[in-house]
């Protein structure tokens, strides 16, 4: 089981380390890899180490760095990733629940806007991964029966703070972008601000809780 | 300083671009032609971090209200200081008072305008480069316009030599209609056979989508036999994806830093520099290569401009 994964090329300088198995998101898994990025973070000739879903692409200066060399780097350190990397940080985020899609999102499950309410901010989400868009949280862990299908159609704009939910993931837009989500609510919690060293407010391997701060129902 | 007498809002303040941030969802933004980024800098005697003008829209006209080292490269178009016309590829003196004048390019899609010193926009996340996209970096986030004054850095000790001095275009940057070269990436084995030959013998269209975030081609469908649902995933400039459309997507500069499209192939680094100056109806042509002839290139690129730094800097008198 530990060794079910595929190192692949990502150009000249840059290694993509795939783990997903081409399964579902795993969130073990998921924890060893961020123990791994953890141990790269930082190293000569490292200029990016980027955790995504069950994979980890790390990017390097392919003239200081050889490539066959960071491929068996990457290959040992995930055979012996523990799973006891990060500790992360709790957040609770609160959200003004209601805009465009709550109704038709909840009719379409079958629900009430209460029950999806309910559900919605009843879970305890992981962050899986940053990225994307500037501080974008991929978040595990959204109760299944709240999983769709994305939009037929992508919204050019989905404002800044929409409180969001796409196939079996959970979001929060750092800033007003298209996306093909749907909207289930509104938060002012900043995630991303370029004027902090540390731009982006949450980081792979923190939870985030959500609190109803009100229903538009 | 320098004073924007007249630009469009997709000119702007880039670098090298931003490292290290992709994990916070940060691009890497900077100049879409690196090269010719740095050989600007190089003629002027800035450091290679030094910033300068990214110009996509045209006619650009600055003035220098002070005595300043210009050098400009990257597309071909005509470029006029005060009044003379400047060869491509070239650096001058501007005297206090002077204007420069950047015409529509001819060949390629984006000129840059280094100036001795570097603009001095306040560095942001590690970097002056402007993120278009996000609105943060370089100039107050955003593209130039008339009546903006950019300040300077110091500039090196000494001076250009009287009528200038200029650099040949990087090696291979004269040869037209070469393949750009990719390296496979980690869904290349799930595309028919057909689809891989078809991808590396067809004529790609750029077409209208195309600006510093990606370019969208047209041409053939490129058929995946393995249709599986791809977890988002960490992307890096110049990869190729080819979306559910059967059309490659090369991501760039200001690219998304995650994407869940299959990725047919990577451009390599040292060609990435023909997409910033691929224009829509130009016809891209793709060839795989191995790691070596990859990196080989990226160390011709990078002895040769090292080899400019240090002529450039003979050059200079006092």
């Amino acid at each position: 089981m530990a060794d079910d994964f595929i190192i692949s090329d990502a150009g000249t300088g840059a290694l993509l380390l795939d783990v997903a198995g081409g399964g579902a998101f795993d969130e073990g898994r998921q924890a060893r890899l961020l123990a791994l990025a953890d141990s790269l973070a930082g190293a000569d000739g490292i200029d990016d180490v980027v955790p995504g879903m069950n994979n980890l692409m790390v990017a390097f200066d392919p003239l200081a760095i050889d490539a066959g060399a960071m491929q068996r780097r990457l290959a040992d350190g995930w055979r012996i990733a523990a799973a006891s990397g990060r500790a992360g940080r709790a957040h609770e985020i609160a959200v003004a629940y209601g805009g465009p899609d709550l109704r038709d999102f909840a009719a379409s499950l079958g629900l009430t806007v209460d029950e999806v309410v309910k559900r919605h901010a009843g879970a305890v989400y992981k962050v899986a991964a940053i990225g994307a868009m500037p501080g974008f949280p991929y978040l595990s862990g959204l109760d299944p029966a709240l999983a769709t299908p994305r939009r037929a159609m992508p919204r050019q704009g989905v404002p800044k703070g929409a409180v969001i939910v796409g196939g079996g993931q959970a979001g929060i837009m750092p800033i007003t972008a298209p996306s093909g989500w749907h909207i289930l609510g509104h938060t002012d919690f900043t995630l991303f601000d370029p004027h902090r060293a540390a731009p982006a407010t949450l980081m792979a391997g923190d939870t985030v809780r959500f609190i109803i701060a009100g229903v538009e129902r | 300083m320098i004073e924007i007498l007249s630009s469009g809002a997709l000119n702007s303040v880039q670098d090298r671009g931003r490292r290290g941030l992709l994990s916070s969802g940060v691009c890497r933004s900077g100049a879409m032609d690196i090269q010719a980024l740095d050989v600007a800098n190089a003629l002027v005697g800035n450091d290679r971090d030094a910033a300068a003008i990214e110009v996509a829209a045209f006619p650009f006209r600055l003035r220098f209200p002070d005595r300043a080292a210009v050098a400009v490269t990257g597309a071909i178009a005509g470029a006029r200081l005060a009044g003379r016309r400047l060869p491509p590829w070239w650096a001058t003196e501007a005297l206090a008072g002077d204007e420069l004048t950047i015409d529509p390019p001819t060949v390629g899609a984006r000129v840059y305008v280094a100036v001795g010193g570097g603009i001095d926009v306040p560095p942001l996340l590690g970097a002056r480069a402007t993120d278009l996209k996000s609105g943060y970096g370089g100039h107050e986030g955003r593209g130039l316009r008339r009546g903006d004054r950019l300040p300077l850095g110091p500039r090196s000790p000494g001076k250009l030599p009287d009528g200038g001095i200029g650099a040949l275009p990087p090696p291979g940057r004269d040869v037209a209609d070469r393949p750009l070269r990719v390296l496979p990436a980690a869904e290349w084995p799930e595309f028919s056979e057909a689809a891989r030959e078809l991808f590396v013998t067809e004529g790609w269209r750029v077409t209208a989508e195309a600006d510093r975030q990606g370019c969208r081609l047209d041409g053939p469908e490129l058929i995946r036999e393995r249709r599986r649902e791809l977890l988002s995933h960490g992307i890096v400039p110049g990869t190729v994806q080819v979306p559910p459309s059967g059309r490659p997507i090369i991501q760039l500069a200001e690219a998304n830093t995650c994407g869940g499209y299959p990725k047919i192939a990577t451009v390599i680094e040292a060609d990435l520099w023909r997409l910033g100056q691929a224009m829509p109806g130009d016809t891209l042509r793709f060839a795989v290569v191995s790691r070596d002839e990859a990196l080989a290139a990226l160390g011709e690129t990078a002895g040769w401009l090292d080899r400019l730094r240090s002529a450039a800097a003979l050059y200079r008198v006092p």
